[in-house]
């Protein structure tokens, strides 16, 4: 095996321009496991963790590099929940958010945030320079993305404006050091306008969309209101049965942790 | 290829020749066994070292990318002479059972406690909830430590 340690961006779309599909490395917190049970054999690894440029959190900008350890003290909140449910203490100070967009697995803890603030994946390449994909023209499918082979994960870029009211949770069958079963991420801005995001129910994050319509246009939800909001969720996710929880269970669940912090959204 | 790094305090060569772990590493080619192999997933916490400043699963750690890092695996904390306060907390409360999770939780507290002398109950059971200790001897080790932290252990 060969491994690359570039120490700037450019050294690393160097590496990938020039061995396209390169594995690449940041935390190991996935890669590894695969590494571990044989179900990856890395030729080549472009090891990105000792890259500062993509490391650092500015004012719209996550760097693909941040672990989940730096973001447990994020100024957003849910973001800040979400990172502190990442695994256990010893994963969060290895595992980045860079990571957690780059596998894109269904269950990943920080990608119904990105899709709840409406979030762009930052991509770079040698040959093309930089681009900027929604993150629902980021994420594909199970465990796939729209990055191209000569490409890296730069960073998360927020809109200009992210709501501060925004909560996350997620269920899975223990309290800690789980994959989620389901998780969810609700934002409600001032004028009373939510965003719904779910993860572990599709083959990627997938925002409600009819159950944002329903609260747009019921800002001040009744109880009869609460109860529709759930039913919608639930109507819209897709999930499927594994060895972790069944479809039913799951879309039951998705529209009960919505509700739930809808209502947290509502009484902050 | 060739990796250099420090552990425990020395300067070290390892050859690696794949994209084995720093836990491989350092049981087989180092000589080092104290770091335990178990679950290979990062789920259990036995295999826990000082990567860089940082608690980390050695199994999750690729050993070709630890060129130049500093690791501190649960050979280097306290000495045979003196025990680190950690392990001795440990043993006089009788926190070891089958002993295989106890390179983990050492490794991980003492770093707890070399960042935050005085941790309160929530921190420790926090900063130990990526330790699992499968004789689920908790009680104890939660003693020991939140009795070292008061500083009546």
């Amino acid at each position: 095996m060969e491994i690359t340690r570039p120490t700037s961006l450019s050294e690393a779309l160097d590496a990938r321009a020039q061995d396209p599909g390169a594995d690449l490395l940041a935390g190991g917190t996935d890669l590894m496991v695969e590494v571990n049970f044989g179900l990856a054999k890395p030729e080549h690894v472009i090891a990105l963790r000792r890259i500062d440029e993509i490391g650092e959190v500015e004012d719209r900008r996550i760097g693909a590099g941040v672990t989940w350890a730096r973001l447990e003290e994020s100024d957003h909140r849910a973001l800040a929940q979400l990172s502190r449910t990442v695994g256990s203490p010893q994963i969060r100070a290895a595992g980045t958010i860079g990571g957690n967009i780059g596998t894109a697995s269904p269950a990943g803890d920080g990608l119904p945030w990105l899709a709840a603030v409406d979030a762009e994946i930052e991509v770079a390449s040698q040959a093309r320079g930089t681009r900027r994909l929604r993150w629902d023209e980021f994420f594909t499918g199970v465990k796939r993305n729209a990055l191209e082979p000569d490409e890296v994960i730069v960073a998360a870029v927020l809109p200009e404006r992210v709501p501060s009211n925004q909560h996350f949770a997620k269920i899975g069958q223990r309290s800690a050091m789980v994959i989620s079963t389901v998780s969810a991420v609700v934002v409600r801005d001032d004028d009373g306008s939510v965003r719904v995001a779910l993860g572990s129910v599709a083959p990627t994050p997938i925002r409600a969309l009819a159950a944002e319509q329903l609260i747009n246009e019921n800002p001040q939800p009744t109880d009869e209101v609460l109860a529709e909001f759930a039913r919608t969720v639930s109507a819209e996710v897709t999930p499927i049965t594994d060895h972790r929880s069944t479809e039913s269970y799951r879309r039951h669940a998705a529209g009960v942790l919505a509700r739930r912090l809808l209502e947290r959204c509502l009484a902050s | 290829m060739i990796v250099s790094f420090t552990v425990n305090g020395e300067e070290r060569i390892a050859n690696v020749s794949g994209p084995e772990s720093l836990l491989t590493v350092l049981r087989e080619e180092l000589g080092l066994p104290g770091s335990k192999n178990a679950c290979e997933q990062g789920e259990c916490g036995s295999c826990a070292v000082v990567l860089d400043g940082a608690v980390v699963t050695s199994c999750l750690v690729m050993a070709a990318d630890c060129e130049g890092s500093e690791v501190t695996t649960v050979e280097g904390i306290g000495s045979d002479r003196e025990l680190h306060a950690v392990q001795q907390a440990l043993l006089d409360h009788g926190a070891v059972q089958c002993g295989f999770c106890t390179p983990g939780f050492v490794v991980t507290a003492a770093h707890l406690f070399e960042e935050n002398p005085h941790p309160s109950s929530d921190e420790i059971k926090e900063a130990l909830s990526g330790n699992i200790c499968r004789c689920t001897g908790y009680g104890a080790i939660a003693r020991a430590l939140e009795e070292l932290a008061e500083g009546t252990a």
